[in-house]
């Protein structure tokens, strides 16, 4: 009898494939998927987790995060991170302390993999959702992330 | 040979009025089959248009919607491109094969077209053996494909071709089998008889159980044979390129492509005219006028192309030796139980009337 409850069991198969394409079918209206991009340029807001460009924050009084430590440009698999830091004395403590002058990134060689942020211990880094990052010239895809005059927020290095 | 459109009875008696009786018939039939051929160049582009609409509704998409009102436009669009484009081969094609590959399956296609009786007394040619002549038709497609696929001198194409050839060879028999048995109901294989017949029910109603198994196995077989997909190893983008047709490019393509939708059309019109009663509307509700039975014909036909389409975009690809099972181990010897027991039921007067 296996033959024929083969037969049944194929043809139960395909009516449960083909009531679930079914049901996509008949809610494409309302859930359809496909962003009309150059006309809804205005409402498109890309996805929390989506991978555009790698940005450095900063806040209102024009601080970030980054303590110069250079653990993303070792993280960089292919060299798109360069940090170009020099020793200044701290208005604080009266000592000499690491601090940045330029993080520069090349977003042109970036692969998007995020090692960098993973790698960052104090947050300095994030993922930005922009993705209309075509230039006229390469050179304007590298990037100097930290703002002029900015300086390194107190107390992140604790 | 038998001629019969009354829509067009005054074109016929002028013609004939200032024409030789020869030169008439032979203008006529021409007239004919340009209006075929316009009118199912354009509705094959319509369905290529309606199966990717319907394909973006499946995948949660939106489909063609740039070109014209709703991307109505959009296939007229690809044709004119296609038109515009360059003629490609190999260098060692066989170039007579290969030029005329493309004409063998699109002619074959459009002559199925002439025996659908799209309402009364619209129909092309009421040919006596109309079963027949259509099982015949749709199975020297392949032969286009083949050559296609042969004389393309390319690999894949090769396989492909090939692996259309043992398709279509063995689904052909099911497509047969499964008519037959629906022909066991009608004594008849002329088209209009068949369709006189349903006037007591639709053969699906009529010929109850084993018509419903008879309509399952003809939907099975009638997507193989149209080599569409769960069954489109011919083709399979992901395993052959595009198959038989890998090495065509421009109109000639075309011609494939445009072949393989009018195909689906007929398979659905076959469907349509054997089991769901053709023209005839449900319960007889607008048999005063004949005209609309145009449009219960496209309709019932479209629900089926959409049945075909709704196949293809749920079932993943079967593989070649599947393919084979499923032929000849369960449809074939299913189709011949089904086709004693149909004989039973129509021996013993248990089919159902109106």
């Amino acid at each position: 009898m296996s033959y024929f409850g083969d037969i049944a069991k194929g043809i139960k198969t395909l009516l449960t494939g083909m009531s679930v394409t079914g049901k996509y079918f008949l809610t494409s209206r309302k859930g359809a998927i496909t962003q009309q991009y150059p006309d809804n340029r205005e409402t498109l807001k890309m996805f929390e987790r989506f991978r555009g460009e790698v940005v450095m924050p900063h806040d209102e009084s024009n601080e970030h995060r980054c303590t110069g430590c250079q653990k993303c440009e070792l993280a960089c698999p292919n060299g798109s991170i360069e940090i170009i830091w020099d020793r200044q004395i701290d208005a604080e403590t009266g000592k000499k302390k690491k601090m940045i002058d330029q993080h520069i990134y090349h977003l042109g060689m970036c692969t998007m993999c995020g090692l960098c942020i993973e790698a960052c211990p104090t947050d300095a880094i994030v993922w930005a959702q922009n993705f209309e990052n075509s230039v006229y010239d390469r050179s304007y895809l590298t990037k100097v992330l930290n703002k002029p005059e900015s300086k390194v927020k107190a107390g992140i290095e604790d | 040979m038998n001629i019969t459109l009354s829509i067009t009875k005054n074109i016929h008696n002028w013609l004939f009025s200032i024409m030789p009786e020869g030169v008439a018939s032979i203008t006529e039939m021409v007239l004919i089959a340009v209006v075929y051929l316009a009118i199912f160049a354009v509705a094959g582009l319509y369905l290529v248009l309606l199966e990717r609409k319907v394909a973006a509704w499946f995948q949660l998409r939106i489909g063609p919607n740039r070109v014209g009102w709703w991307g109505l436009l959009q296939t007229m669009a690809d044709a004119l491109k296609l038109v515009s484009k360059e003629l490609t081969g190999t260098v060692k094609a066989d170039k007579f094969l290969y030029n005329l590959a493309p004409y063998f399956v699109i002619v074959s296609a459009l002559m199925a077209l002439a025996v659908f009786p799209f309402t009364q007394e619209f129909q092309a040619f009421d040919i006596n053996i109309g079963i027949l002549f259509l099982i015949a038709i749709s199975s020297i497609g392949v032969i286009g494909i083949l050559l296609g696929g042969w004389s393309s001198n390319n690999k894949f194409a090769l396989i492909g071709a090939m692996r259309s050839g043992v398709q279509t060879i063995s689904y052909e028999l099911s497509v047969g089998l499964s008519l037959l048995t629906m022909i066991l109901i009608t004594g008849s294989l002329q088209l209009s008889e068949i369709v006189e017949v349903q006037k007591n029910g639709w053969l699906i109603v009529q010929g109850h159980i084993p018509a419903v198994i008879a309509f399952m196995i003809y939907m099975i077989a009638g997507t193989a044979e149209t080599n569409r997909a769960p069954f489109d190893l011919v083709e399979a983008e992901s395993e052959l390129g595009a198959g038989f047709h890998t090495e065509y490019s421009g109109m000639k393509f075309a011609y494939f492509f445009l072949a393989e939708f009018i195909n689906m059309f007929i398979i659905a019109a076959i469907a349509t005219t054997v089991f769901f009663g053709a023209w005839l509307s449900p319960f007889g509700i607008t048999e005063s006028i004949p005209l609309l039975g145009v449009v219960w014909f496209l309709g019932k036909t479209l629900i089926i192309v959409f049945l075909m389409m709704w196949f293809r975009w749920t079932f993943p690809r079967l593989r070649i030796d599947q393919l084979l099972t499923l032929e000849w181990k369960y449809l074939l010897p299913l189709n011949l139980l089904n086709l004693v027991l149909m004989a039973l039921i129509v021996w013993l007067n248990l089919t159902i009337q109106f």
